[in-house]
């Protein structure tokens, strides 16, 4: 045995021993085989995977912030539209209220047009009332007056009546 | 083999003698150290690998994760960068290449094991031999024999004159050069670093046991120097599994584009 190492001792190292080329052949052969069947498939499967997942979320996303945009945008639109509504019902309410208080004044005012010319009628008509009932008790007072003085009876109605007036004229003229 | 020579008359330094590993059982030249040890390096990457990508999940463990990221590496710094379209196909090779000749190489300083098969010379000739023959198959079948060995022997664009030059050194690069350089740069890295810290910690060995106190002081000097260039050579042997992986990548690359 040590005769044979004392022999292989003298081989150049760079000249191979044949059986290690034969084992390192095949051992890296089969090594290459293992590895290519499990190992690299599995790790571009993982690697695919991981891939997909990313650009699965990725695209997610997009997705998302796009709805999230329109949601956005649709919100806008309504609100813009509920300004517009408030805003013509703001204008409406006002132009009714306007409407309102006109009509209100208007009826106001012919109420107290209505109850001015009522109390004027009134006026007038005690105004009258007045003055025929004193034309005629003072028509009589004077008649009786005179009629004591004068001694005379003014029992004609037409010239009593004639007489008065004539004296309530001068009573208004020397007024 | 170290004890022996200690208790010689002087120190033996180490040489290539010590590349010359008896069986470790039996009397068979595929029972020695190295073939063990290659064969032992196929199991493990295999047991490592299958169960890092087993589940193959999109999140993943932290085994996957290591194992992932190797892979990785392999496959976009070396094979996606230098061969790009269509690289795919040969990740599983470069793969193989890389993790094979890494673990082997790691072997030269784990402790038990510490011996790189890469240091016999048979292994990086293998290596450079599928590599050698992958990149020409490629070449031919890309381009056709015929005009694959034409763009090899007759550079595109050069004149006519230069030929006389160029035609056998590119025949020779092509042909001799290049899987001798692939072989012998990966062997001679791991053969001379084996063989540095044979010197190191051989060499601390022997001043131990020295009879004067004062090489006894010294040799812990020689020891830390051992550890040091044990780091050393950590980062040799993950440079040089990087190298011969991307030396791979580029020949074939090269095969791959029609005017190289």
């Amino acid at each position: 045995m040590h005769s044979r190492f004392v022999a292989e001792a003298a081989q150049s190292p760079l000249l191979p021993k044949p059986a290690e080329l034969i084992v390192g052949a095949i051992a890296f052969a089969l090594l290459f085989l293992v590895l290519r069947k499990f190992v690299t498939p599995m790790f571009e499967k993982a690697f695919a995977a991981r891939t997909e997942a990313i650009q699965g979320g990725i695209e997610k996303a997009e997705r998302a912030q796009l709805e999230a945009a329109k949601a956005l945008e649709s919100y806008t639109a309504q609100l813009a539209d509920a300004r517009g509504e408030a805003a013509k019902i703001r204008e409406e309410a006002r132009v009714q209220g306007a409407a309102i208080i006109e009509d209100l004044r208007a009826q106001a005012q012919e109420e107290a047009a209505r109850i001015s010319a009522a109390a004027h009628s009134s006026i007038e008509a005690e105004r009258e009332k007045a003055i025929s009932s004193l034309r005629a008790e003072v028509g009589t007072l004077a008649v009786d007056l005179a009629s004591k003085i004068v001694g005379e009876a003014l029992e004609d109605q037409v010239r009593q009546s004639r007489i008065v007036d004539r004296f309530l004229e001068d009573l208004e003229k020397s007024k | 083999m170290f004890a022996s020579d200690v208790a010689g008359p002087g120190f033996v330094p180490p040489s290539t003698n010590d590349f010359n590993l008896p069986p470790v059982f039996g009397d068979s030249a595929y029972t020695t150290k190295p073939i063990l040890l290659v064969l032992l390096s196929v199991v493990l990457i295999s047991i490592f690998f299958i169960a890092a990508a087993r589940k193959a999940a999109i999140v993943p463990g932290k085994l996957q994760f290591v194992g992932e990221s190797i892979y990785a590496f392999v496959r976009k710094d070396l094979a996606e960068e230098i061969i790009g379209h269509g690289f795919l196909q040969f990740v599983p090779f470069l793969f193989t290449l890389f993790t094979f000749v890494l673990v082997n190489n790691i072997f030269g300083i784990i402790p038990f094991l510490q011996f790189p098969a890469m240091s016999h010379v048979a292994f990086p000739y293998v290596l450079a031999g599928f590599s050698y023959f992958i990149f020409h198959a490629i070449g031919i079948k890309k381009q056709g024999l015929g005009k694959y060995l034409k763009g090899i022997a007759f550079l595109p664009g050069v004149p006519k004159f230069a030929y006389i030059l160029l035609t056998p050194i590119e025949i020779a690069t092509y042909f001799l050069i290049r899987p001798v350089t692939l072989s012998l740069r990966l062997f001679a890295n791991m053969f001379a670093g084996h063989l540095l810290l044979l010197v190191f910690i051989g060499g601390g060995d022997y001043m131990l046991h020295d009879s004067h106190l004062f090489m006894k002081i010294l040799s812990p000097f020689s020891f830390g120097f051992g550890i040091a260039m044990t780091f050393f050579e950590f980062m040799v042997q993950c440079l040089q599994a990087y190298i011969i992986t991307l030396l791979s990548a580029l020949f074939i690359a090269g095969a791959l584009v029609d005017e190289h």
